[in-house]
């Protein structure tokens, strides 16, 4: 039986290749067609063909609870996720001015509090967030830029149009498999790439090193730039160490940098050398042990004290979490407003605030119909999805909020769009997100695309690929 | 180059060697014992002497007979030495490189580690050994040959060589080793039934120690004689031109050497092993007795590497307690700490 598009039903929800039973969008049409050209023969070797690309590539992640068998193949769906350029131009400079208005907030919290003075933002919303870190204030980092790599999540609602869901300015990951999904998909349906004018997405690597060169405090023609990792065994080390093959850069970890007199200096077999940029994928709290987590084994000492004196970059800044904060991320549309004075072209997802009374008394009445995040947390832990929570989930939530209702914030189920998949040799919708990368220094450059994550099973809202969550490639397609 | 990148490579380097001399020497040692008449006493034991886990294999219990060593030496995951293990330990160096090594490279040694670890269990049986085994030593022989036609020949590159001669001339000693075990003692207290058998046999035991090392065609070429203790020794010791003999191994160690900072005590501690190489009586040696002597010999190649950590991958001042593992012990094959 080879794919019959007739067949295929998004029901309620908005899907990203078909409008209607049987009726592809306009986009889509050629890839549709081509896919249901195929027998299921092909259409199986075309799928082994995928498994046995990312066997050998050496795609994995690592999910921590399965000990032992640390490394994962990458969940990879073949068909690609299809939106248009005309749209994408418009979701880009969303994206490019939420970053802007993000940076000037980070910096003005860490320097003037203007925002607060103003009223825009409660102080004291922020001097809460976990992520606040005081021993930044007074830093003006280059470009005054401090989260210099963010992953945004995008999610489709029922109407059609994108909304975010959440800024991601620590540590964000997926970047690789978004490179490398291309890459696999390049492999398996080349014939396609000859129909379609394809946004390429393979300069983000030097994108990247070009943004984090830009920010080397002695602006040197060839900076040293190192990829701080915390090493094999956690979950993105793949992607740590593709970064930095694809950059040219060292991959570090803690035990590989040590600091002289605020300075950094990476442990070579000449001896000490000189390091300009770190691009660090470990989270603050174990970044220095001397002034964070006293027990990181991960961290070197003395970091921040290099970076505050100006002597090396740091991406992300320190302490760029806190406007990756659940309760911050709702005031989002007003910093645009207040720091560019201008309008938020992407819109957030309706929240509420558990720390507002009458949003809280809500949220409590209503807990089965809303999705409740915790306010710093990432990867999709310790959420309740309401609409499928048990009554017990429910209760021990209820108690968790009015505890500590600051750390809390709910959202109604955004009925996410699906885009089909491949189950055996037919085709079913799932539900998918969408993590566009944004990265600013100097200048600001946003991935044409970005890592479409999928929900595996029938109905489910996890995409988190630490879930077991898929991914797919994403296509940018121009139609003019 | 980061120090824990170097030490990273030199493993890689040493790990790959170490497989592809796992797997010839199980290879050949099978073909041999077919030649080698029934009551000869040459077990299956021998093996597990070459790479010096008798202690390891004595704890767990396990009978002398083929099918228990051969798995031991191929599949057993407890074995550290074993070569299923031995590609796991190089592919996570590969896999902690991998902004290093080509890209290609992973890709072989990934797949290698795929394919072996859905046939080693078939190892064991004698039937598809021999085929298996070949296609490991092929499969090393490539992504060695993919490192050095696609990768910078610069530090990196040297650390491989460097991690992979220095395997290689410490797995010759063990097979100069093993022609000596596997015939001195028999000759020296065996009875004189076993001697009478055996004699005959010491050239096919010679020739097979040449051939574990492909060296044979290369010693006929070379030497012109009938295989003879004596000779095979002096070729495997001191020749300069056969890339298993030790002195080879020694004089491409100097070159790669050369390339890397502040060098000078490894090269110090290449040039005492060539030392003892070229200074050796090989017939006074044949006459008292290899075992001293291979002792002395493993000790100072272990020496190299120690000097190898203390230079670059674990300077002393940087040296934290217990974070160094010697390997100047005789026998058990060193591992990275």
């Amino acid at each position: 039986m080879t794919i019959d598009w007739k067949s295929y039903h998004p029901g309620e929800f908005h899907d990203e290749l078909i409008s209607s039973p049987g009726h592809p969008r306009k986009a889509a049409r050629v890839l549709t067609r081509y896919l249901a050209s195929l027998s299921d023969e092909e259409l199986q070797h075309r799928q082994d063909s995928v498994n046995h690309a990312i066997k050998t590539m050496g795609i994995s992640f690592t999910v921590y609870s399965e000990a032992g068998n640390i490394d994962r193949q990458w969940p990879f769906d073949l068909i690609p996720r299809i939106i248009t350029k005309k749209e994408w131009d418009v979701t880009s400079k969303g994206l490019e001015q939420r970053l802007r208005a993000l940076n000037c907030f980070i910096h003005d919290v860490y320097n003037d509090g203007k925002i607060f003075r103003n009223k825009v933002v409660p102080k004291e919303l922020v001097m809460d967030s976990g992520n606040f870190r005081p021993q930044c204030q007074g830093m003006k980092p280059m470009h005054e830029v401090w989260a210099h790599i963010c992953g945004t999540d995008l999610v489709r609602g029922g109407d059609g149009n994108f909304y975010v869901l959440e800024d991601n300015l620590r540590v964000p990951s997926g970047v690789s498999y978004m490179l490398e999904n291309r890459t696999v998909t390049k492999r398996v349906f080349p014939e396609l790439f000859e129909n379609y004018a394809i946004e390429p997405i393979g300069e983000y690597a030097g994108q990247l090193f070009e943004m984090l060169a830009s920010i080397d405090p002695h602006q040197k023609e060839k900076p040293e730039v190192v990829v701080l990792t915390p090493g094999i065994y956690n979950s993105a080390y793949f992607e740590h160490s593709f970064l930095a093959q694809q950059m040219g850069a060292e991959l570090v970890q803690g035990s590989d940098l040590c600091v002289e007199d605020d300075h950094v200096y990476m442990k070579t077999i000449n001896g000490l050398a000189p390091v300009d940029v770190v691009y660090r994928r470990i989270d603050d709290v174990f970044l220095d042990p001397e002034v964070f987590n006293k027990e990181s084994s991960l961290g070197v000492k003395g970091l921040l004290g290099a970076w505050l004196k100006g002597n090396v970059g740091l991406a992300n800044a320190p302490g760029a979490g806190v406007a990756d904060d659940k309760v911050i991320y709702t005031y989002v549309p007003e910093m645009i407003k207040y720091y560019l004075g201008e309008e938020a072209i992407l819109p957030n997802v309706p929240s509420y605030l558990c720390i507002n009374p009458q949003h809280c008394e809500y949220v409590l009445q209503n807990l089965d119909k809303l999705v409740v995040k915790p306010a710093n947390e990432s990867g999709g832990y310790g959420i309740l999805m309401g609409p499928k929570s048990t009554k017990k989930e429910r209760e021990e939530f209820a108690l968790k909020i009015k505890a500590n209702p600051r750390n809390y914030m709910a959202q109604p189920l955004v009925a996410l769009s699906t885009a089909p998949i491949l189950v055996n040799g037919t085709v079913e919708p799932r539900h998918v997100d969408l993590r566009p990368f944004v990265l600013q220094g100097k200048s600001t450059y946003v991935t044409p695309g970005g890592l479409t994550r999928v929900a595996l099973f029938k109905g489910s809202y996890i995409v988190n690929s630490s879930q077991g969550g898929g991914s797919k490639d994403t296509w940018i397609v121009n139609e003019e | 180059m980061l120090s824990s990148v170097a030490e990273r490579v030199y493993w890689l380097g040493r790990y790959l060697e170490r497989v592809e001399n796992t797997a010839r020497l199980v290879n050949v040692y099978s073909s041999m014992l077919l030649d080698t008449p029934v009551g000869s006493h040459i077990g299956w034991s021998v093996l597990i002497d070459i790479t010096g886990c008798n202690e390891e294999y004595e704890k767990s219990g396990q009978s002398l007979e083929e099918k228990s060593v051969v798995k031991f030496l191929l599949a057993d995951g407890k074995n550290s030495a074993s070569v299923i293990n031995c590609v796991n330990m190089m592919r996570e160096n590969a896999r902690t490189t991998r902004e290093i090594i080509p890209a290609e490279a992973w890709e072989k040694i990934n797949n290698l580690y795929i394919d072996l670890r859905e046939a080693i269990g078939r190892s064991i049986g004698r039937r598809a050994r021999q085929q298996i085994l070949e296609n490991v030593i092929s499969d090393c022989q490539r992504i060695f040959g993919v490192l050095a036609g696609c990768m910078n020949h610069d530090t990196a590159y040297a650390f491989i060589q460097i991690g992979r001669k220095l395997e290689r001339a410490d797995m010759t000693t063990r097979m100069v080793d093993v022609g000596s075990i596997s015939l001195l003692p028999t000759f020296s207290s065996g009875t004189s039934k076993q001697r009478l058998l055996l004699e005959p046999y010491e050239n096919v035991v010679w020739m097979n120690v040449l051939r574990c090392l492909s060296g044979y065609q290369a010693y006929r070429q070379k030497i012109h004689s009938n295989v003879k203790g004596e000779d095979v020794v002096r070729f495997l010791l001191k020749d300069n031109e056969f890339p298993r003999a030790i002195g080879y191994c020694l004089q491409d160690l100097v070159g790669h050497l050369s390339k890397l900072p502040n060098n000078e005590e490894v090269l110090r501690a290449v040039a005492r092993v060539k030392k003892v190489t070229n200074e050796v009586d090989i017939n006074a040696l044949l006459q008292r007795g290899l075992l001293d002597y291979i002792d002395e010999l493993q000790i100072s190649i272990g020496d190299i590497h120690d000097e190898l950590n203390n230079t670059w991958f674990r300077p002393v001042e940087l040296l934290k307690v217990g974070q160094q593992q010697s390997q100047s012990q005789r026998g058990k094959m060193s591992l990275p700490s």
